[in-house]
């Protein structure tokens, strides 16, 4: 029988999933220390669920549970949707978004490595089309809020929705940067003015940029494990610097810089934690770059033209309905073949 | 700050001296742990004679040879036992003196655990050689060293074994202008070539003066990769004795080896996917091969052994110079034994090897490595996941193949897609398993692709060429009503002549030299009709169809009826003129061009109409016009007479 090679030297499914998970902890700290402890009862939340929801598809599909589960990829799912929700998000929305993308978006399109959406951005476009309002709600960072509420208090907020007694929801939330730019915007303020809010920091948001730091650190890890190509990363941020460096050179009254762009919203967890998912991108190098360069564009324009304050989850299903295209018309020269 | 200049200046060095060395890269590789320290400790050697040598005929890649001898013969070391037979094959030689003990079917070392013919060999234990005629290559004809290459029983020793006779024979097309010597030795494991350089490197330089020679080669490049240090000095001093050899030293990264990378790597040629590099002038041979042509034209000693590396787990690994024909078992004793944990042996390197069907097969010309197996050594693959499309894969493919997408289409028996996407510029060189974080046997499914697509293939031309008789007969029908209508209008017109000559011949004498124009015509209507027929033949594959059988039986009647109708009408106008006959030439003529040029448009529609009925249908429809035609010509010249 021939069986060769004989030989391997590749880092299991679950080993690529358990580095993901391990390149998201300096975020979590972070947004524990910018947001309080809510997002580990969040992140608690959407691990069950999908853990849950997982087996139980895989029960009803006839699959093997313990390899599957054992995969880690729903962990990944959870924890990046657990992310990008706003934190003290009920743990009904949190549980619907997960369930949404697991049992949905993943198991019955036929489970780890069949899904040609994103998990995670499904369970989120179904939750901001659904629920917009507390979908764009997010809790002031604590450096601005008024009141500070405790990690009690999170937990009892996120399963009840009830402040402790004498707090006022307007004391604990604000609108985020981006939001607050395109509202500002509308009543024909300039960028600038617009800008010396409490809650901008220096690059981004208060508080939230520090968030966006740590996935950057976390995404130069996967870089140097090798986990992730460094096309997506690179594309992504380079065209959504290119393309927000071109509108603000034209009219920087109206359009915020660059570095804003790049340190606000979801940019970093999108560059390198949300495209970078191998199973619903592209595989060849140059539709990499152009699918990256694709979810930049459209994340870019919904922010500053679309009804949504930030626009990275429809900007990734939007190209990852393209990646079959991306991926026929990128194929690379196949040695001793003439280009095409 | 100077150390830091120093070190900047030594990486900028570094970098342009690899330059400089036009080391080209290929894409992907992998690098997988060598393994190669265990098997190079000990000098090769030579293996103690066995009890018995079994030879498979089939020990490479072509035709089986014939047998020469009988059960009973006695024969001499070098003594040819089985002769090539046919292009592509290679002869088997006698590695010892003994007797031919049997000639039957034995287990040999193949992955499929076959058995296939094998002579048996009992050895004398004299190990007297046949009388020995080495070559003088330098003042021999190029012809008569090709022809007594073909007797040596020599391939290629790297594990393709190709019968090298083919491999320098000029086919007058290219000239091979460089010598690429195979020494890369890639697969983990493999020390055979390294070793027999290490030891034997002036001897291999010699026998690549004769492969050059023959080849007509300017240069020789020896590829070597750079975790055989001791080899490539032994090569590179070896080679000063050579005008135009030189040893190029390649990254050690699987798979070097591979002879398009090889070339690729130390000649910067990348050889076209459907052109071979002999048409690029470049020819690549295993370092072993050329070795053992040396031997052969400077002693005249045929293929009658082989380096093989003996390694894994084993007591003491190490290369030995091994008889064909040694069981496995006797190499094994010689290497200290199997360790306890062993499993089976596999033949090859881990990357490309397969496992052996016994303990009992016997060491043949492809045998360059066996590696006793144990499960720590190498691990059972865990399940196979699903792809994550991570493309690992298509990073490590040497050949810049989209392995998922392959992988996809095999899966699915998607078999177009697949050659799309370049299927058979796949090496199976394995690089695509190594890396895949779902443990999908990727190889195996490019494997179980190829040899679904290469047997549909076969049936299908065994249709097409049922469909081509097909279309040969009905062109064969149509030709011969043809013919008889020509010969009955030959008939007609020669009584004519007759009666027109005795008549006219004293008052028009000029006449005859219209009549032969006319009389060398039908011969050429003839084959025009016929050419006509068969391109028509050729059209009907683009034709569409109507169905049914009976309509076949009814029409070919209804046809064979209106041709002798129309050939008797003919008969009956004996007294038409000359004019009618060559009316009746030049339509056909006619008939013929507008045939062609239909065939020649229809030509452009695609012709690979795999079911026979259709094409059977067009046929018919296509006589029924011809009988159409024919009527029309009848009538004309009925109301040509009538007037």
């Amino acid at each position: 029988m021939n069986r060769s090679p004989y030989i391997s030297d590749a880092p299991s499914v679950s080993i690529i999933m358990l580095k993901v998970l391990l390149a998201l902890v300096p975020s979590i700290f972070a947004y524990t220390w910018v947001y309080g402890g809510g997002i580990l009862v969040t992140l608690t939340i959407a691990t069950i669920t999908a853990l849950l929801s997982e087996a139980a598809l895989l029960k009803i599909r006839q699959r093997p549970i313990r390899p599957y589960l054992s995969d880690l990829s729903a962990v990944v799912t959870a924890w990046l949707l657990a992310l990008a929700l706003p934190p003290l998000a009920p743990w009904w929305l949190v549980v619907v978004g997960t369930f949404f993308a697991i049992v949905i978006a993943k198991q019955l399109y036929g489970g780890l490595g069949y899904n040609p959406f994103n998990p995670a951005m499904v369970g989120y476009a179904v939750l901001l089309i659904s629920f917009p309002i507390i979908m764009t709600k997010w809790p002031a960072p604590l450096i601005l809020a008024q009141t500070k509420l405790g990690f009690m208090d999170q937990l009892h907020f996120i399963f009840s929705n009830a402040l402790p007694a004498n707090v006022k929801i307007d004391a604990v939330t604000s609108a985020t940067p981006l939001d607050y730019l395109k509202t500002q915007l509308m009543l024909k303020h300039e960028v600038a003015s617009i800008t010396q809010a409490p809650v901008f920091g220096t690059f981004g948001a208060k508080g939230g940029e520090l968030v966006t730091g740590a996935y950057l650190l976390g995404g130069l890890y996967l870089l140097q494990q090798r986990i992730i190509s460094w096309h997506l990363p690179t594309a992504f941020l380079a065209t959504l610097a290119a393309m927000s460096l071109a509108f603000y050179t034209v009219n920087p009254a109206h359009f915020a810089n660059p570095l804003f762009h790049l340190m606000s919203g979801a940019s970093m967890l999108c560059a390198f934690f949300i495209i970078t998912d191998p199973i619903s991108g592209p595989t060849t190098p140059r539709g990499k770059l152009f699918f990256a360069g694709g979810v930049a564009v459209i994340t870019y324009l919904i922010r500053v033209y679309g009804g949504y304050p930030d626009g990275v989850a429809f900007a990734v299903l939007l190209m990852n309905m393209c990646v079959p295209l991306i991926d026929a018309h990128t194929q690379p020269r196949v040695f001793g073949h003439s280009k095409n | 700050m100077n150390s830091i200049i120093q070190f900047a200046s030594k990486l900028f060095q570094g970098q342009s001296a690899a330059d400089a060395d036009d080391v080209y890269r290929f894409h992907g590789g992998v690098h997988p742990s060598e393994h190669k320290q265990e098997s190079t400790t000990l000098p090769i050697t030579k293996l103690a004679m066995p009890e018995k040598l079994v030879l498979p005929l089939r020990q490479h890649v072509g035709y089986i040879p014939k047998i020469k001898v009988q059960v009973g013969d006695h024969v001499l070391k070098g003594q040819m036992l089985a002769e090539a037979e046919g292009t592509v094959s290679a002869a088997i030689h006698a590695p010892t003196s003994g007797t031919i003990s049997a000639i039957g079917e034995e287990v040999i070392p193949h992955p499929s655990g076959l058995p296939d013919m094998c002579i048996t060999l009992t050895p004398d234990g004299k190990d007297a050689w046949a009388p020995l005629q080495p070559v003088d290559w330098r003042n021999t004809d190029k012809k008569e060293l090709v022809a007594s290459l073909r007797a040596s029983g020599i391939v290629g020793l790297g594990g393709a074994t190709f019968p090298t006779h083919i491999k320098v024979r000029a086919d007058g097309k290219s000239q091979v202008h460089t010598l690429v010597i195979n020494a890369a030795e890639c697969e983990p494991f493999i020390t055979c070539d390294d070793m027999l350089m290490r030891e034997r490197a002036d001897e291999i330089v010699k026998g690549i003066e004769i492969v050059k020679f023959l080849l007509g080669a300017d240069q020789c490049i020896v590829g070597i990769e750079d975790n055989k240090r001791e080899a490539s000095i032994a090569m590179t001093e070896a080679c000063k004795a050579l005008p135009g050899a030189s040893v190029k030293v390649v990254p050690t990264l699987y798979p070097s080896g591979d002879a398009r990378r090889l070339i690729h790597l130390v000649a910067g040629i990348e050889i076209p996917h459907d052109k071979r590099s002999t048409d690029l002038g470049v020819q690549v041979f295993n370092v072993a091969t050329v070795l053992a042509i040396y031997r052969y034209f400077a002693f005249g000693e045929p293929a009658v052994n082989r380096i093989v590396t003996v390694t894994g787990s084993v007591n003491k690994p190490q290369n030995f110079e091994v008889l064909f024909g040694t069981p496995l078992q006797s190499l094994i004793t010689a290497a200290g034994g199997s360790k306890a944990n062993t499993s089976h042996f596999i033949m090859g390197g881990p990357m490309m090897g397969f496992d052996l069907p016994s303990i009992n097969v016997p060491i043949t010309k492809a045998a360059n490595c066996i590696i006793a197996a144990t499960p720590d050594l190498f691990p059972a693959a865990p399940p196979a996941m699903p792809c994550i499309r991570c493309a690992r894969c298509a990073d490590a493919c040497p050949v810049n193949l989209q392995p998922q997408e392959l992988y996809w289409f095999s899966k699915s028996d998607n078999f177009e897609k697949a050659r799309d996407y370049k299927l058979f510029d796949c090496i199976e060189c394995g690089c695509c398993s190594y890396v895949c974080p779902s443990n999908i046997p990727l190889v195996q499914y490019y494997r179980y692709a190829k040899s679904e697509i290469i047997a549909a293939d076969k049936a299908k031309e065994a249709a097409d060429l049922a469909r081509e008789r097909n279309e040969f007969r009905l062109a064969r029908i149509e030709r011969e009503k043809l013919e008889r209508a020509q010969k009955h209008a030959e008939r007609a017109a020669a009584g004519k002549a007759e009666a027109a000559k005795t008549e006219e011949s004293a008052k028009e004498p000029v006449k005859t030299d219209t009549e032969k124009p006319a009389a060398a015509a039908p011969d050429d209507a003839k084959k025009a009709a016929i050419a006509a027929a068969i391109e028509r033949a050729k059209a009907l594959k683009a034709a569409a169809a109507a169905d049914s059988s009976q309509q076949k039986t009814e029409s070919t009647e209804t046809a064979s009826s209106t041709s002798n109708k129309s050939a008797k009408n003919e008969s009956d106008k004996d007294e038409q003129a000359k004019k009618d006959k060559q009316a009746l030439i030049a339509a056909a003529i006619e008939r013929a061009k507008a045939q062609k040029l239909a065939a020649a448009q229809a030509g452009a529609a695609p012709k690979n109409v795999d079911n026979v009925s259709p094409a059977v249908q067009a046929a018919i429809s296509e006589i029924d016009a011809i009988r159409e035609k024919a009527k029309q010509a009848v009538k004309t010249k009925d109301a040509d007479a009538q007037d």
